[in-house]
């Protein structure tokens, strides 16, 4: 679906009006991301990082489609098999250090994209399905950073592996079960390496699957904009193409310039030394730190330090880590605020960069060891964290008197008379905001 | 009209025919989704349960060794006289997984048979080997998320929930221990 004004695909030559007629193929990318699809005209640049995010999960699957070539999934040739990549494969070493840089990166764009989501409100009607897809790409994504980490086969490969799986022991009852189910055996060994690398393959078509599906929900209403107020005329919109691809160009470029800057210069600054050393099921390192992108959760699975209502420190640790991201699943109705973007919310802005900081926090004390004072600043943010979305949220959405909101983006974004002038049918100043 | 009728008594012969598919189906999707599911659980060589020797003529009173079963670090420890007088006076009610000196060290008094797996996410503890931190309680740390132990691989701070789980073995010999 698109807004009534959006341009219409007329195939000229013969070939594309004979294509058109068999395979719309055309059609559907100009209507998707071409001329067809109208966007609110005040996108800001923090609107370019989910188009980043699609860029980033391409360059994982090709480099790492490139690096299945040469790795081998064996406990016995795993971590050489590496090392031939990095010495002997021409270019190997860029191609792993690509992809290396490029998980980082991809997580960074997603996390931004999602904080932009929470500032504006992203996640409120009519796109509570556009949200919820974007938490479940983010679980997939984290299994699959998770388990191309332990391919490698270094010490915090497999003690990651060790950590991560034994979560799942925590499960009363059943734990236990499901831990040798999920690793093959009675601690990770080959049968861990050899399903971790078959899934660590896979997973990416199947986030790519879901991105298709939430790029399907979001072009129903059409994407949020800074003010938060829905599209009402033409006034309001440009054509994706060509102008929010030039715009997104523009910041790829960007993302470009910082991404081989990093995997040139500073290819292992976001990794850990100790994942050059080869696994050792016998001694674990002084100090496990899982990846930087997952230290805020794993942050808030150390806070459990005793046990509370029969349930063990180790249980409470797992549900609240994992309840620490499906809750987001939640968010579209525990923010009952008719207002969306927080430009307009004064009371919900200040909670906002609270919650920046409260993760920034946990981030931090989970790349600390287990000891005071990071063990009860932990507990503290994690505290937090929670209440931000369980008490905090519906009570500000409750009591905040929002600031007027704009009558429409056209307004907001050239003033009054000129909103009126673009307005008008013969409006022809729409292509000239600048004026 | 009529043959609205005259179709009425079929619908609980259709229904039937509904549910009778839906159940064979489904019985035969689960049956069929299963050899999927369990090739994933540990395989025979995997299962097989091996067991390990261990010889503990060198390990004197005070020293620990670190040794591997069914691919899971083992540590055998010998307490001093000191460190089991210690544990007797802890009040087992105050501890967080109640079990006596005479539980953790079933087959002989002063020998300590425990898998080197923190109960907490599986991390290798220190304190078996040489010069490794003990802890606060004088027997093992977790460094990964800072479980501490006390000599005889109890739980006394930190989110494990349990004590260092003891494998089933026996004294073949004086010197000689078979775990499994």
């Amino acid at each position: 679906m698109s807004f009534p004004w959006a341009e219409q695909y007329e195939p000229k030559s013969p070939f594309m009006k004979w294509l058109d007629s068999r395979l719309p193929l055309p059609r559907l990318v100009f209507n998707a991301v071409g001329p067809g699809y109208p966007v609110p005209r005040n996108l800001n640049f923090f609107y370019n990082f989910g188009v980043l995010a699609g860029f980033a999960l391409l360059v994982q699957i090709i480099t790492g489609i490139v690096l299945a070539m040469h790795y081998s999934a064996h406990i016995d040739t795993a971590f050489a098999s590496i090392e031939h990549i990095m010495r002997d494969v021409n270019q190997g070493w860029l191609i792993r250090y690509l992809h290396m840089n490029g998980a980082s990166f991809f997580f960074i764009v997603v996390y931004v994209h999602i904080f932009r989501g929470l500032y504006y409100g992203s996640y409120k009607a009519p796109r509570e399905i556009v949200w919820m897809l974007g938490v479940v790409i983010l679980l997939l994504m984290m299994a699959t950073a998770f388990m191309g980490y332990v391919l490698p086969w270094g010490q915090m490969s497999f003690w990651g592996a060790q950590v991560i799986t034994s979560l799942f022991s925590a499960i009363p009852l059943v734990g236990e079960p499901i831990r040798q189910w999920l690793v093959g055996g009675f601690a990770p060994d080959n049968a861990t390496i050899t399903r971790f690398f078959s899934l660590h393959y896979v997973l990416p078509f199947v986030i790519l699957g879901v991105v298709i599906l939430k790029v399907w929900a979001l072009h129903i209403p059409g994407s949020t904009n800074p003010t938060g107020i829905d599209v009402k005329g033409p006034q309001d919109t440009l054509p994706f193409h060509p102008y929010f691809t030039a715009k997104d160009f523009f910041t790829l470029t960007l993302y470009l310039i910082a991404f081989v800057a990093v995997s040139f210069f500073i290819p292992n600054a976001l990794g850990h030394p100790d994942n050059y050393i080869p696994a050792n099921p016998l001694s674990t390192p002084e100090h496990i730190v899982p990846e930087w992108y997952l230290l805020p959760f794993y942050a808030i699975l150390r806070a459990f330090t005793v046990d509370l209502l029969f349930v063990p420190a180790k249980l409470w640790g797992v549900i609240a880590m994992f309840a620490s991201i499906l809750l987001l699943l939640f968010l579209p109705w525990l923010d009952t605020s008719r207002v969306r973007s927080a430009n307009y919310r004064p009371v919900y802005r200040i909670f906002f960069w609270l919650l920046v900081v409260d993760v920034l926090v946990l981030g931090y004390v989970g790349a600390m060891p287990a000891e005071e004072p990071y063990v009860r600043i932990g507990q503290l943010a994690t505290m937090y964290y929670f209440a931000h979305f369980l008490i905090i949220l519906p009570i500000v959405s409750a009591v905040e008197k929002p600031l007027p909101l704009p009558n429409s983006i056209a307004e907001a974004v050239l003033g009054k008379s000129a909103a009126q002038v673009a307005a008008a049918p013969s409006g022809g100043v729409v292509a000239q905001p600048a004026e | 009209m009529a043959d609205a009728q005259t179709a009425q008594p079929d619908i609980p012969r259709r229904d039937f025919l509904y549910i009778a598919t839906g159940a064979f189906g489904a019985v035969g999707t689960a049956a069929a989704l299963w050899p999927f599911i369990n090739q994933m659980n540990p395989a025979a060589n995997v299962r097989a349960l091996a067991k390990t020797e261990v010889d503990v003529s060198a390990i004197e009173e005070g020293m620990a060794i670190k040794t591997i079963w069914q691919s899971k670090p083992v540590f055998v420890k010998r307490l001093t006289a000191a460190e089991i007088a210690e544990a007797e006076k802890v009040d087992v009610a105050t501890l967080r997984d109640k079990q006596t000196v005479a539980e953790r060290m079933p087959v002989k008094r002063g020998w300590l048979v425990n898998l080197g797996v923190c109960t907490h996410l599986g991390c290798v503890p220190l304190g078996a080997g040489q010069g490794e931190p003990k802890g606060d309680y004088g027997g093992f740390f977790c460094p990964c998320h800072g479980s501490h132990y006390d000599p005889l691989g109890r739980i006394r701070r930190g989110p494990a929930p349990l004590n260092l789980e003891i494998p089933p073995y026996t004294f073949k010999s004086d010197t000689v221990i078979e775990i499994g």
